[in-house]
């Protein structure tokens, strides 16, 4: 690991944005305030599959009530991909002659307060033809029921990946099949979503804040929607409180409001409520499996045989598309193993549901616990410690790098000491002692897991989906100030990241220049370069390698001026500590930079000319992504009367590679964990066979909170990836990914000996009890 | 999530607050501690006309002990129960019983009245003050009235309360020094609705065992049938239930019963 002094890369720095945050002066969508603004609320759907025969406004209300027919000119939103046989969607911004789930918005309304609005909202009336809901994944897979009435089923996308496959014809020692479940959940960040929208007339431009992790990408959809130049577009994503994948969609309600702001002449603005949020907008996760593991007598891996159905929900989401959570799981369920043969059939299933969306380790969290879960049953039969298992056929750190079966390209580091320094941590031999003795009400566990996490996706991997975004250069600006101040320029979106600190501290890594005199501008497309925007752990190496490109670009100009100051040649001159440095002396970056601006009749006009801004553009050496990885273990009681789960001990070793901020790194970490143990134990929308969802609040709907989650014993590794600029790799993540497979290796560890395997997330109390009474009445 | 349009009235004393109920004809609701008609305005499950606010009224907010009973007014939160404001009983059992109702940002608002007013099938109050044999004291035009809560309580979200009468104060009657009780509850986590219950108190001349969180009004088990195997021979009896869902209330009878043995 690279060692820095002060404010560089490897110091946990406490975050800049902090101050704002924490004094409660942030400006987050609903703190915006604009003359004239209004308040819009939307007519939803109340059930999940209808045509709708007419929709009736309130006498007296019609001018502020907004229909489909009304929204002259606005096209449907699409989300396309390349992958063969994909069926896209037609996602009415409000639906016309159809709804296909539960909360789909079917009118808008507007008035002074959002309370008037939902009473405007109530008085709308609509008449709905109800027809059977497709509700169940697996039977939306032979309905006769039509969702998209021009499909021949129900369908997006079907992949088939083989390799090998003839070996699952000849018999292996040990064949383990499973059939696993996760559930449908609802990212939660503490903010919802909102827009605010308004055109301005001067710049004749529409003016969007909007709660986004993708500006530029919302812009492109929107402008698509409303059939406006993309100059003619503004988005603003102010302060963020959490987005997880959430936030990284091109919503309806923006191109009503946008379309609102521009028809109605003043400011509108929707802000998402906790009801729409569960009921009708942030579902995510969705995973059924068929897995068949075939492994030697040792337990070294053959392969594996599976067929995975996501549940995609109603319609492809822009712009990452119905198909990539089904087609990644086709591409990551061999996890971090070496194995000789993988066949794996995936289908993106449509449903009377909201559609699915990427949440914080898009499908790697259900792949995870479905392969880790059965390689548990697989030590089990081979009579082996899991860990044992794991570690016959983890990729070994001598054959880094390594292209897997898949051909992911796993870029450094090492499995094998990752997992046994977590199962160091968490004493597996501690816990098998207290299992002797512990035979009574309350039994305990211990599972484990270990994963990688590809991260920062590069072209060759986006345009092989063919989704509406490739991510290509990731560009940004360095600027000085005439008083020596940098401006750094980026066009993704920190929305809990603490990237206004990370990104100043690479700059600072190359410039010097103090953090206090470092400002990161993101997340408006007026003031950055164009970016694909914050997703798949992508910031740190993407936006911090072109960080690092504009500065050391800079650093070159400032190097020409600081020479000419010094009377020194330029080869003979350094720029580094905030300092332009050479043989006889040296000059403050400030100076040059108050030169620059200031003073230029002190410079000859063939001293820099093109100035103290750059923008530039970064890719990695190769765009195969990082690949960090980790392993979580976790030591679990099981009460076996009331069927309720008590984490006692967890424990984490991760490699992020170089860490620009350690602690940061602790915070990514230790959120995704608790994310994790939401889904592990609490976190599930269940639809009833009319597909109503049954939840609508925060006590139907449980997040793990402060008494849930214990603090997990991290430990780091840190192998430089040999990819990016400086050896970081993306971990926002890898926290979410590992806990539901070690808390269900772990529970299903203390139900052994009691003949009990649970195989559906969450593990609720109810789950645990059922799987009892019923291995009783065997 | 905003209220439907309502008024709002805050009469300064009980007698006011019951011209209010009584002029409403049944369209006016009263707000204590809000914690769940608050939920519910906003949710517009319930969109009454008016709202009468009762929750700052010191004629509801005393506490007094006498050689019976405690008189705990209905506006006493379930903070100040818990802190000790309220005088024991016997064995703490209220104050213990506060303290593990949902998480401290409720109990600093919430109050045993309203708790009991809304009548929710999970409430520990409903449960426990229906085991020890409580009685609501009620105020309405014709004047005041008693019920006990094991009555008060109709079913789910259902109670005796006319549509202008006022619950006043709650009368707990004091545990004899030989008593013995026991409260579980099985929730997933602090906050959340609980899944299953059981309060038993037993003393040398009775034994009465509780069983709440069945989706109606608590179960109540007197005498010889309040025991494990008289639970488990009430819970068959049951409709409605599920295999796992008994087998969860008996384990908190079990449970309670241990406690109470103790």
């Amino acid at each position: 690991m690279r060692h820095a002094q002060g404010e560089g890369i490897g110091i946990s720095v406490p975050r800049l944005e902090d101050d704002r945050y924490l004094r409660g002066k942030g400006e987050f969508i609903a703190d915006i305030r604009l003359p004239g603004m209004r308040d819009l609320a939307f007519v939803r759907s109340p059930v999940a599959h209808a045509r709708i025969r007419a929709v009736r406004k309130p006498p007296g209300g019609e001018a502020a009530v907004f229909i489909a027919a009304d929204l002259t000119g606005v096209q449907p939103i699409v989300a396309m991909s390349g992958l063969p046989g994909f069926k896209p969607s037609v996602q009415p911004v409000l639906a016309d002659s159809k709804v296909r789930h539960v909360g789909e918005a079917i009118a808008v309304c507007v008035a002074d307060s959002r309370a008037a609005a939902e009473d405007l909202a109530a008085s709308v009336a609509v008449d709905f033809d109800e027809l059977p809901a497709v509700v169940d994944m697996r039977s939306a897979l032979t309905s006769e029921t039509r969702l998209h009435e021009h499909w021949d089923d129900n369908v997006f996308l079907e992949t088939f990946v083989e390799v090998a496959s003839e070996r699952f014809a000849r018999p292996a020692p040990i064949v383990v099949r499973r059939r696993l479940r996760t559930a449908r959940q609802c990212m939660s960040p503490l903010e919802g979503r909102g827009v605010v929208a308004t055109w301005d007339r001067r710049l004749e431009q529409l003016l969007v804040y909007t709660s986004t992790q993708l500006p530029h990408i919302v812009r492109t959809g929107l402008a698509g929607c409303l059939g406006l130049d993309q100059g003619r577009i503004r988005i603003v994503a102010p302060d963020v409180g959490g987005g997880f994948g959430y936030k990284g969609i091109l919503l309806p309600e923006e191109v009503c409001a946008g379309w609102l702001a521009r028809q109605l002449g003043h400011p509108v603005r929707w802000i998402e409520d906790r009801r729409e949020q569960l009921t009708g907008n942030a579902n995510c996760r969705e995973h059924d499996y068929d897995i068949t593991v075939h492994a030697e007598a040792d337990g070294t891996l053959i392969g594996i045989d599976a067929e995975a159905v996501v549940d995609a929900g109603a319609y492809s989401a822009y712009p990452f598309s119905a198909c990539l959570e089904a087609a990644q799981v086709a591409s990551i369920l061999p996890g971090p193993y070496v194995m000789e043969a993988y066949r794996c059939r995936t289908f993106s299933a449509a449903t009377n549901k909201p559609p699915i969306l990427p949440y914080r380790g898009v499908a790697r969290a259900g792949v995870c616990f479905a392969l880790e879960v059965t390689l548990d049953a697989v030590a089990r039969q081979a009579g082996l410690e899991p860990h044992e298992v794991r570690l016959r056929n983890l990729v070994p750190a001598d054959a880094m790098p390594f292209d897997n079966i898949t051909a992911k390209h796993f870029d450094s580091g090492d499995y094998p000491e990752c997992l046994r320094r977590v199962v160091r941590a968490i004493d597996i031999p501690a816990v098998r002692r207290r299992q002797v003795e512990m035979t009574g009400v309350l039994r305990i566990g211990v599972g484990c897991t270990i994963f990688c996490e590809q991260a920062a996706h590069g072209t060759s991997v986006y345009a092989g989906w063919g989704i509406p975004m490739v991510p290509g250069f990731e560009q940004a600006v360095a600027r000085m100030t005439p008083d020596g101040g940098l401006e750094l320029r980026v066009g993704i979106q920190s929305h809990g990241q603490g990237l206004e600190t990370t990104l100043a501290q690479v700059a600072h890594e190359v410039l010097g220049i103090p953090l206090s005199a470092i400002r990161v501008v993101h997340g408006d497309t007026a003031l950055t370069p164009y970016s694909t925007g914050t997703w798949g752990s992508r910031c740190m190496v993407m936006a911090g390698g072109a960080v690092g490109t504009a500065c050391r670009e800079l650093a070159e100009r400032i190097a020409s001026i600081g020479a000419h100051l010094l009377q020194a040649p330029v080869e003979a001159v350094r720029v580094g500590g905030a300092m332009v440095t050479g043989p006889a002396g040296s000059v403050p970056i400030a100076e040059v930079a108050r030169t620059w601006y200031l003073r230029p009749q002190d410079l000859p006009n063939d001293v820099a000319p093109g100035g103290l801004e750059v923008t530039a553009g970064y890719k990695t050496l190769r765009d195969s992504g990082t690949f960090s990885y980790a392993a979580h273990a976790a030591v679990v009681s099981v009460d076996t009367e009331l069927g309720d789960i008590r984490i006692l001990d967890y424990a984490i070793c991760e490699d992020g590679g170089t860490l620009v901020n350690p602690m940061i790194v602790d915070g990514q970490v230790i959120g995704g964990t608790a994310q994790g143990i939401g889904t592990a134990l609490y976190e599930q929308m269940p639809f009833d066979d009319a597909g109503q969802p049954l939840g609508s609040t925060l006590a139907d709907y449980l997040l793990p909170g402060a008494t849930e989650v214990p603090e997990p014993r991290i430990e780091h590794m840190a192998t430089p990836s040999p990819l990016s600029m400086f050896g970081q790799k993306g971990i926002g993540e890898g926290g979410a990914i590992g806990p539901p497979a070690a808390i269900a290796n772990a529970v299903n560890d203390a139900m052994a000996p009691l003949g009990v395997e649970l195989t559906e997330l969450p593990i609720t109390p109810r789950r645990v009890l059922a799987a009892l009474l019923a291995r009783a009445e065997r | 999530m905003k209220a439907a349009p309502f008024e709002h009235a805050r009469p300064a004393n009980v007698a006011d607050a019951i011209s209010l109920l009584a002029a409403q004809a049944g369209t006016a609701r009263v707000l204590a501690g809000g914690q769940s008609l608050g939920p519910m305005l906003n949710l517009r499950l319930t969109q009454p006309r008016l709202l009468v606010q009762v929750d700052r009224l010191p004629e509801l907010a005393g506490v007094a002990i006498d050689a019976e009973a405690l008189t705990i007014g209905a506006c006493v939160t379930h903070a100040a129960i818990a802190d000790g404001r309220a005088p024991d009983i016997g064995g703490n059992v209220l104050a213990r019983v506060a303290d593990n109702i949902a998480y401290r940002a409720v109990r600093n608002r919430g109050t045993m009245g309203g708790s009991l007013c809304h009548a929710d099938p999970a409430a520990d109050w409903v449960t426990v003050l229906t085991a020890l044999d409580a009685v609501a004291v009620l105020q309405g035009p014709a004047g005041a009235r008693s019920i006990r809560v094991a009555e008060f309580v109709q079913g789910a979200f259902r109670t005796a309360l006319l549509p202008s009468e006022i619950l006043c104060a709650v009368r707990v009657p004091r545990l004899p020094a030989d008593a013995r009780w026991g409260y579980v509850k099985a929730c997933r986590k602090p906050g959340d609705f609980a899944h299953a219950m059981a309060a038993v108190v037993l003393t040398a001349h009775s034994r009465r065992v509780v069983i709440g969180a069945l989706g109606g009004k608590p179960l109540v088990l007197q005498g010889e049938a309040a025991s494990f195997d008289g639970a488990t021979r009430a819970l068959q009896a049951m409709d409605g239930l599920d295999q796992v869902q008994r087998h969860m209330q008996l384990a908190t009878v079990r449970r309670a019963l241990a406690e109470a043995d103790a």
